[in-house]
């Protein structure tokens, strides 16, 4: 699941209390299903726990205490390895590869290199499944065409991202 | 590693003010398939063009078989294709007046064989690659999937050391796209032929043993299968 390292690429910018949080993940890529409130607060404290981020203050001024999380070192290199690794290649996976190139966008990452690992990523597991293919029976062949199309459905996507790259950069800016 | 068949070294070509390659470079091992992917107006096209010695580069070397290729003469890189090469393009790889048969056999009646040796190899690879049915025909007679076939039958006839493909599979529907790949990479491997697929489709690409990815001119990603 992405949704501790979308926060924590969301608080790589400036320290955010968790409401802030919650505003922006819901602005960004929660139109469809915004995220509850227990489920950013909740990751917080485990993000916490782990050292990816730590409390820099703590707003009593009106209403309920409000803490405000930075990211850490630490958090910033789980943060960076995860941008950088490919998602496995299994259909239906481009809203979290949506995600990373946002965020890589965001901090001045460069996001093609994610769709270029992306890409090597399906291409190499489109490649076995074109393998297995080969001499099979025709069921078999049908259930790796299914996998086939779907991962040829995401690296269409990829590339119509890819280029416009230029344009996303400049809209989320 | 053995020595690359084929390589191209920094390549530069422009088109009048537009660049298509912006130092492009790329080798094949002998018996690799190696597919060219790339959106429209990448260089992927003009990059297969140049490593068959079609085009020119501005700038750049071609190797093949250790011997430089792009400052030969127009006759010495034709005298190349024909005995070296083999094509499929996505239209009209096949002469339209001449039967099946007769396209296949084109090759080998170029390079000196006789009309019925050479049509004898054309049936035997027509039956292979399960097109023998349309063997009298004419291009405009057989569907686009036959076509296909029998142009993969005709780049493959004279046992040529690299086929070049452009969008081989562009005109066709899945499954007839799925069996001229099929074909075309498995005669390619059984005699140890190269095949450089120019494909703007991941499902085509994944037949090759490498994908080579080019934006704007240049290489943007190079895996090898592992």
């Amino acid at each position: 699941m992405s949704f501790p390292q979308t926060l924590l690429g969301l608080l790589e910018p400036a320290p955010r209390h968790g409401y802030d949080l919650k505003r922006e993940y819901d602005a960004r890529f929660g139109q469809q299903r915004p995220v509850k409130p227990g489920q950013v607060y909740g990751t917080l404290s485990r993000l916490l726990r782990d050292g990816a981020v730590s409390v820099v203050g703590v707003d009593r001024a009106d209403g309920p205490d409000r803490t405000t999380y930075a990211l850490t070192a630490d958090g910033v290199t789980h943060l960076e390895r995860w941008l950088a690794e490919p998602e496995d290649a299994t259909p239906y996976l481009q809203s979290t590869v949506y995600t990373k190139v946002v965020l890589a966008l965001l901090s001045g990452r460069p996001a093609d290199r994610i769709l270029d690992s992306q890409r090597t990523a399906h291409l190499a597991v489109m490649r076995e499944l074109t393998q297995r293919k080969r001499g099979a029976a025709l069921s078999t062949t049908l259930a790796c065409d299914f996998s086939l199309f779907h991962l040829e459905a995401d690296l269409r996507w990829l590339e119509h991202t890819a280029a416009r790259l230029t344009r996303l950069a400049q809209e989320l800016s | 590693m053995t020595a690359p068949l084929l390589s191209a070294t920094g390549l530069h070509l422009s088109f009048g003010e537009t660049a298509a390659l912006a130092g492009a470079s790329v080798t094949v091992q002998p018996g690799e398939i190696v597919a060219l992917l790339g959106p429209s107006g990448s260089g992927k096209s003009t990059l297969l063009h140049c490593l068959a010695g079609i085009l020119r580069p501005d700038a750049g070397q071609v190797h093949f078989c250790g011997t430089r290729i792009d400052d030969q003469s127009d006759e010495q890189r034709s005298r190349l294709r024909a005995s070296s090469f083999g094509f499929v393009f996505q239209f009209g790889s096949l002469v339209p007046e001449l039967s099946a048969v007769e396209n296949v056999a084109l090759p080998l009646r170029l390079s000196g064989i006789k009309r019925k040796a050479a049509e004898e190899r054309a049936h035997a690879w027509l039956e292979r690659l399960d097109v023998g049915a349309v063997a009298g025909k004419r291009p405009g007679q057989m569907s686009g999937g036959q076509g296909q076939r029998v142009a993969v039958a005709r780049a493959l006839v004279g046992t040529p050391r690299v086929v070049f493909a452009d969008e081989p599979t562009g005109a066709l529907d899945s499954l007839n796209g799925d069996l001229v790949m099929e074909e075309l990479v498995g005669a390619a491997r059984a005699q140890g032929t190269s095949v450089v697929v120019v494909t703007h489709e991941a499902r085509v690409a994944a037949y090759a043993d490498r994908e080579v990815v080019l934006r704007d001119g240049q290489l943007t990603a190079d895996s090898v299968l592992t």
